[in-house]
């Protein structure tokens, strides 16, 4: 029997076993402010040493304002934790990208930018959007802070083996469906603990035909699905996306690592734990209507009806979601009004995502029931790509604000984010309840449903439109 | 860490399903820089009515008398019991950090998420996950009786009342991480030198993810 591409990374990276436990290596390890402090402070404390400083890439981008930064971060508490990172990796002396710096961004989406993701490789981070890279055949996952201060002093990470699941995605998208619809969908059918224990390789011919930005929001939201790791096997794609990134290998190695690569695959004759079968043809585009990512339904949709469902915990976990969306079972998906938009976040902020929604923008301007609609470019890179397109005019001309690179509204510990009561069309990851402010509501989409529906006020079928 | 073996306490019952961990420690409290604090904004949209910040006098904030953690009954309870998959969502390691700052030492769930179930070990709080008719026969017993009390015996991997009423499932090495109250990383740098041959013959084989001065 042949070899997952999960398997056949792991064992690549296997140190040690003792019965289950395995002492995994680790190549690439993200660092932000939010998880990190207590992980150095462990260090300082334990008077031990960082294992592997070249390993690290670190980056403020959870508090950081998103608005003019010639200032200080107005929030001291904020300010307290973006200024611990910088003193641990002067003190440390790891790679970081200052908030000053045009290479600061999202950690998810600055990783492959800078080609510091590579196949093949175990990548950890203190985030559980880690799965994000997993897009380029790694295993990438989201560790707690313990983990964090385990892999800066060893290198290292006690783990067990995860299940493996496959979910086959083939068939031909619908136009204007996207790799978020495919995430939604797919979170929609095996629920948010679906993928719990498992590493997810998306696989089949639907996945092959997305581009890397769009197989990096799918793996992005493995999580989602309860899965630590989402991966794919790596193509020509893969490769051409990393060639001449700053931080990938060049000349001879380049050459040797290509060879390599191209053998991170599952095995035609592995065997899977679980495998899920989606017609991606049939997937049409999706809104999220409750507290949970599961809670999805399409654009065509109705917001479900809990006294249909016999499960008491499934429905009144579906009453407890009505009452805090403040939704009436049944109501069209078509016929919800929203307050404000947010196009950005570890999921959706790349060059394509920001493309994509401006071409549906075009010369239209947003609603005027939109009380705020930001766009949040991934990166200090991301953002330039878009301004030297002219991305930035069309959202700007429209009604949009254009804002500095960061996590921002997606988990509004920066100061964008929802009033109690407001409604959002988000194309974050989360729609927990609080998460985009206290009170807030959130509605998960694609970058096109997302712009639509700061165009037109509500949610709109864009396959409706021309 | 504190060794953990037997644990005996007040069962508070937390009726839902896919408790994240934002719901268990709202973004705005992860801004501290400690491990310590979080306790009192435990559950914090829940328990309050009013919105919390970061170092602000929790006792002068308007209590959501329903919240389970305001019931007096629950009052000093150390065992938490919720629906599946409990703790899902973001990696924070503040969840756990808030779950035992506020005195919780054990969480019952019919399933945990991935991250948040290793993140509890680390800090010596013991998830256990039972199947959903027994979490079902507790949550009834905590209902029909104050101050209902489980007693659980992680060596044993059994659960009490007035006699057993469950037995559960554990990893062996995290259970003796726990019943050690184990430093992680002091046990992997005893493999120091292991890690070091690995990292050479790693080096040789993928130079191209490692540098050699690094």
């Amino acid at each position: 029997m042949g070899f997952s591409l999960y398997e056949k990374i792991f064992n690549r990276h296997t140190v040690r076993k003792d019965k289950d436990t395995y002492l995994l290596y680790i190549d690439r390890h993200l660092v932000h402010e939010v998880t990190s402090p207590q992980a150095f402070e462990g260090i300082r404390i334990a008077n031990r040493d960082i294992w592997r400083k070249k390993s690290i890439i670190a980056v403020p981008d959870h508090n950081v304002p998103t608005t003019d930064r010639s200032n200080e971060i107005k929030d001291p508490i904020s300010k307290i934790q973006v200024e611990t990172l910088d003193k641990n990796c002067e003190e440390f002396d790891l790679l970081e990208f200052k908030m000053d710096d045009s290479r600061q961004g999202i950690v998810h989406v600055i990783g492959p930018e800078q080609g510091s993701t590579l196949p093949g490789m175990t990548i950890v981070c203190g985030d559980s959007h880690t799965s994000t890279h997993g897009a380029f055949g790694a295993i990438a996952m989201g560790i707690g802070t313990s983990e964090v201060e385990h892999v800066l002093a060893t290198q290292c990470l006690i783990v067990n083996k995860f299940k493996t699941m496959r979910i086959n995605v083939n068939g031909n998208l619908q136009n204007g469906v996207t790799a978020k619809d495919i995430a939604l969908a797919t979170i929609g059918k095996i629920g948010t603990a679906g993928g719990t224990g498992h590493a997810i390789e998306f696989a089949g011919t639907l996945i092959k035909s997305l581009s890397m930005e769009g197989r990096m929001t799918l793996c992005n939201m493995a999580i989602e699905a309860g899965s630590r790791v989402g991966l794919i096997g790596v193509d020509n794609k893969t490769i051409e996306y990393i060639q001449n990134k700053h931080l990938a290998p060049k000349g001879i190695l380049w050459e040797k690592a290509k060879k390599d690569w191209i053998d991170l695959v599952s095995d035609e004759d592995a065997e899977f734990d679980s495998e899920i079968e989606i017609d991606g043809s049939s997937i049409e585009p999706q809104v999220s209507w409750g507290t949970s990512p599961e809670m999805v339904v399409s654009i065509t949709g109705k917001v479900p009806n809990p006294i249909n469902y016999s499960d008491k915990t499934l429905s009144s976990s579906y009453q407890a979601a009505l009452e805090y969306m403040n939704l009436k079972p049944e109501t069209p998906i078509n016929k919800i009004f929203i307050d404000k938009v947010f196009i950005g976040s570890c999921t959706n902020s790349r060059i394509e995502d920001l493309r994509a929604a401006a071409s549906i923008v075009g010369t239209k301007k947003i609603a005027k029931n939109i009380k705020l609609a930001l766009v949040v470019p991934g990166s200090g890179l991301v953002k330039l790509q878009a301004e030297s397109e002219g991305l930035d005019k069309v959202f700007k001309n429209a009604g949009f604000e254009w804002r500095e690179p960061g996590c921002s509204m997606c988990l509004a510990m920066n100061a964008d984010k929802l009033d109690p009561g407001e409604r959002c069309a988000s194309t974050s990851n989360r729609n927990f309840e609080g998460r985009q402010g206290q009170g807030g509501r959130t509605h998960l989409v694609s970058p096109q449903m997302a712009a639509a529906a700061a165009i037109y006020g509500k949610f709109v079928d864009i396959r409706e439109l021309n | 860490m504190e060794p953990f073996n037997i644990h005996k306490g007040i069962v508070i019952p937390l009726d839902r399903a896919n408790v994240d961990t934002d719901a268990i420690i709202p973004k705005q409290f992860l801004k501290s820089i400690k491990k310590t604090g979080f306790g009192p904004n435990l559950f914090d949209e829940w328990r309050y009515l009013d919105h919390g910040e970061p170092n602000q006098d929790n006792s002068k904030r308007q209590i959501n008398p329903n919240f389970v953690l305001n019931i007096p009954r629950y009052k000093n309870g150390s065992i938490l019991i919720a629906r599946e998959n409990f703790g899902c969502g973001s990696s924070r390691e503040h969840a756990p950090w808030a779950l035992l700052d506020f005195g919780i030492k054990v969480i019952i769930a019919s399933s945990f998420a991935d991250i948040f179930y290793g993140n509890c070990f680390k800090n010596g709080i013991l998830p256990i996950t039972l199947n959903k008719n027994i979490v079902d026969q507790i949550f009834i017993k905590v209902e029909n009786k104050i101050g209902y009390e489980i007693s659980i015996n992680l060596e044993k991997q059994k659960i009490y009342d007035e006699s057993e009423i469950a037995s559960f499932e554990i990893d062996n090495f995290k259970k003796s991480c726990l019943m050690d109250g184990l430093d992680d990383i002091g046990l992997t740098l005893k493999n120091e030198i292991d890690i070091k041959n690995f990292e050479k013959k790693y080096q040789e084989s993928f130079p191209w993810l490692i540098d050699k001065e690094s």
